[in-house]
């Protein structure tokens, strides 16, 4: 099937050179929109697999919540280059040491016997019509892994209530608005409609 | 899959066809539904509208647009050319990419997947991209106010958007799309709108807001900030986005129609007389007369309301819509379980 | 208003479909335009548009320069030299009116002893090249003599109300 594999070429190569660019570019508006390119093409490779669960999923939650905040707190700073580069030099020796340590162990975990070898991952038999993904997910998510889903649900949600926490305060000499109270006002709140007599005519 | 090669190339014409049956038809509907807008705006502020160009001004779509594509491309001195360039491709790339799952009639549909409603968010939230790289990429403080306002936007009011569609695909039982117009089969009562009437109306809000359309445009706030993102494109740059923003208002006119008007089914189906003639029978006519029902909402919605407050819009984003759409959800989740709703009945 | 009126009249949107009601129903209103250049809207003879120089019938030009327009007019558009003509009689040799400075007030036309220099109802002019926003005196007397009948009409209507 070459369209299959022109496809996955493509897409695999658009991946590895996006994510290479994301630890290279210096500007990290780039580094992000190749993160952007990055998660796109894992999400189409992952459409070969027939996961379009995943792969929607991915491009939804990663590439058009998760990212979008990012772009927006990056395009945000005002980085200077300049202050970030000192004590390259100083810190080399140890980031060296670090970088061999992680790459050795990455080298490991593929070298070891049977599991990165071609072959031990078979391309999965193509599903058969009406398979749904999304149902299968769901199914074994609401039944064989319910607990650690809800312990997520759940961590995730002491997250956002320690995020708020953390970044409400009140600050009582600020002037803020409530617009519910704005929208509650009625005309009769506001207008006094007053009485007057007309100035009696001076004639002199 | 076809295997040969000659069979795949085959294969491969047939679907660029395919596509081009789509967009072409598309982009004149855009073209069209611009002179829409004005004549609808004009007809509402007692004016005539565009009246000069053709018969009823009937030409001027083209017009507009031929004049647009002549004008110069300006790039800003101090601009990122490159994403400048980039951002109205980004913008227009999801608005026509999502058209790709929406099904016109039982058999018209493009890409019958089953995760077509998945993919219509996923499509939909990759729009704001084009916002934010030209708001970036612009160089300018108004059109970066403007991209941020509505990233921010944007990203709120997808969580009530998504929500509107959770009640939907659990009434509907899936997230194929056809199937979800098929669920609503036996008539008018039998579609969404009645059972889901709060997320019906927080959808076409939520919609507005999306697109960024008035009341919800402080993205482009030509009173406070110019034009928002698109301050500095002229010519077809800014031809593009406009594309873009009118085929969005069209594909969530659209949308609307699919989840909570029962798409092209026909709204007569089951009325003893008339639901036995041919107008009974669904057909992608009621699809787009349905569709068109919607369009005109966001312009008459557009000639009545004026701009919302920046901190207003995010108070009835996340305090107003996020609990009324999630209490619904759990309602329609409840009905849904206790059979208070046959599908397809 | 109680609070649970005013809560359901918010969420129910009821203000918002009234405000939609309205807009639908102008959406069916006749609409007030005019489609200018093949309809227009009627025009007062009073109107004070593009200037003209006037004549007496037997082809004699009304204009004395006395230069009372050019002294009253409060933008300084017009410009006036004038000489002896053979006949004796005092004549102008250069009437400009610069358009882009006139104000279109009327003072010149109220001043004018003989009713020489007036503005017209044209209201549909245009400037193609410099310079052509100055009026000369030829240029005003061919204005004037090309629409004296709707001039004269116009005086005549409104005589009664001087």
């Amino acid at each position: 099937m070459p369209i299959f594999e022109i496809v996955f070429y493509a897409f695999s190569l658009v991946m590895l050179g996006a994510a290479v660019m994301v630890i290279t570019v210096r500007n990290p508006v780039y580094a992000a929109l190749f993160l952007v390119l990055t998660f796109f093409s894992a999400a189409a490779v992952w459409m070969l697999l027939e996961v379009e669960f995943l792969a929607i999923i991915l491009i939804l939650v990663y590439v058009g919540a998760v990212m979008v905040l990012f772009l927006f707190v990056v395009m945000m700073l005002d980085i200077n280059v300049d202050p970030l580069k000192e004590g390259f030099v100083r810190y080399l020796p140890a980031g060296i040491i670090v970088a061999l340590l992680m790459a050795g162990e990455l080298l490991m975990v593929v070298w070891s016997k049977g599991r990165f070898e071609a072959g031990s991952y078979p391309l999965p038999a193509p599903n058969p019509q009406g398979y749904s993904n999304t149902k299968e997910v769901g199914e074994v998510l609401f039944t064989q892994y319910l607990l650690p889903f809800e312990v997520a649900g759940v961590i995730l949600l002491v997250a956002i209530i320690a995020a708020v926490a953390l970044t409400l305060r009140q600050r009582p000499a600020v002037h803020r608005q409530n617009p519910s109270l704005q929208v509650r006002v009625r005309r009769d709140e506001r207008i006094r409609l007053v009485k007057m007599k007309p100035d009696s005519r001076q004639d002199s | 899959m076809p295997d040969t090669w000659m069979d795949q190339l085959i294969y491969m014409v047939i679907l660029i066809l395919k596509i081009v049956a789509i967009v072409v038809p598309l982009i004149l509907a855009v073209a069209y539904y611009t002179y829409f807008e004005r004549k609808v705006i004009g007809y509402m502020q007692i004016r005539r509208g565009p009246n000069r160009i053709g018969p009823l001004g009937l030409a001027q779509p083209f017009a507009d647009v031929f004049k647009l594509l002549l004008k110069e491309i300006v790039l800003p001195e101090n601009a990122n050319k490159f994403l400048f360039l980039l951002a109205p491709v980004v913008t227009l790339g999801p608005a026509f990419a999502a058209w790709a799952v929406i099904p016109f009639d039982d058999w018209m549909v493009l890409a019958d997947i089953n995760a077509g409603l998945l993919y219509l968010l996923a499509m939909s939230s990759l729009g704001v991209y084009g916002l934010i790289i030209a708001g970036w990429a612009s160089n300018s403080k108004y059109a970066f106010l403007g991209a941020l306002r509505s990233t921010a936007q944007m990203v709120s009011y997808e969580i009530a958007m998504g929500f509107a569609l959770i009640g939907v695909l659990i009434l509907a039982g899936t997230l194929n799309l056809r199937e979800i117009v098929l669920a609503q089969q036996g008539g008018v009562l039998d579609w969404f709108w009645l059972p889901l009437l709060p997320l019906f109306v927080i959808f076409i809000i939520s919609g507005l807001a999306e697109t960024n359309r008035a009341p919800f445009d402080v993205a482009e706030g030509e009173s406070e900030i110019v034009a928002g993102f698109h301050v500095e494109y002229a010519g077809s740059g800014f031809a593009v986005f406009f594309l873009a923003e009118y085929a969005n208002m069209i594909l969530i006119s659209a949308l609307t129609a699919l989840m909570f008007t029962g798409g092209w089914l026909s709204p007569f189906e089951g009325i003893p007389v008339i639901g036995d003639t041919f107008l009974g029978e669904g057909s992608i006519f009621w699809f787009l007369s349905k569709t068109v029902v919607f369009m005109f909402i966001f312009l008459w919605v557009r000639a009545t309301f004026p701009r919302y407050r920046y901190d207003q819009i995010m108070r009835l984003g996340w305090k107003v819509f996020v609990p009324i759409t999630i209490f619904w959800v759990m309602f329609a989740a409840v009905i849904s379980v206790f059979g208070l709703i046959v599908r397809g009945s | 208003m109680n609070a649970v009126t005013r809560y359901l009249k918010s969420l129910l949107l009821i203000e918002l479909g009234q405000g939609l009601m309205v807009t639908l129903r102008y959406f069916f209103r006749p609409k007030f335009t005019i489609n200018y250049p093949e309809e227009k809207t009627p025009m007062s003879n009073r109107f004070r548009g593009l200037h003209a120089l006037r004549r007496y019938p037997n082809g004699e030009e009304r204009c004395i320069a006395c230069k009372l327009c050019e002294a009253v007019c409060p933008a300084l558009a017009i410009t006036i030299d004038s000489t002896q003509r053979e006949d004796g009689t005092r004549r102008t040799t250069r009437y400009d009116i610069d358009l882009f400075k006139c104000i279109y007030c009327g003072f010149c036309e109220e001043s004018c002893p003989v009713d020489s220099i007036v503005e017209t109802d044209v209201q549909e002019y245009h400037f193609e090249n410099r310079g052509e926003h100055i009026m000369t005196k030829e240029k005003l007397l061919a204005i004037g003599d090309r629409f004296e009948e709707s001039i004269a009409e116009n005086r005549r209507q409104d005589a009664a109300y001087r």
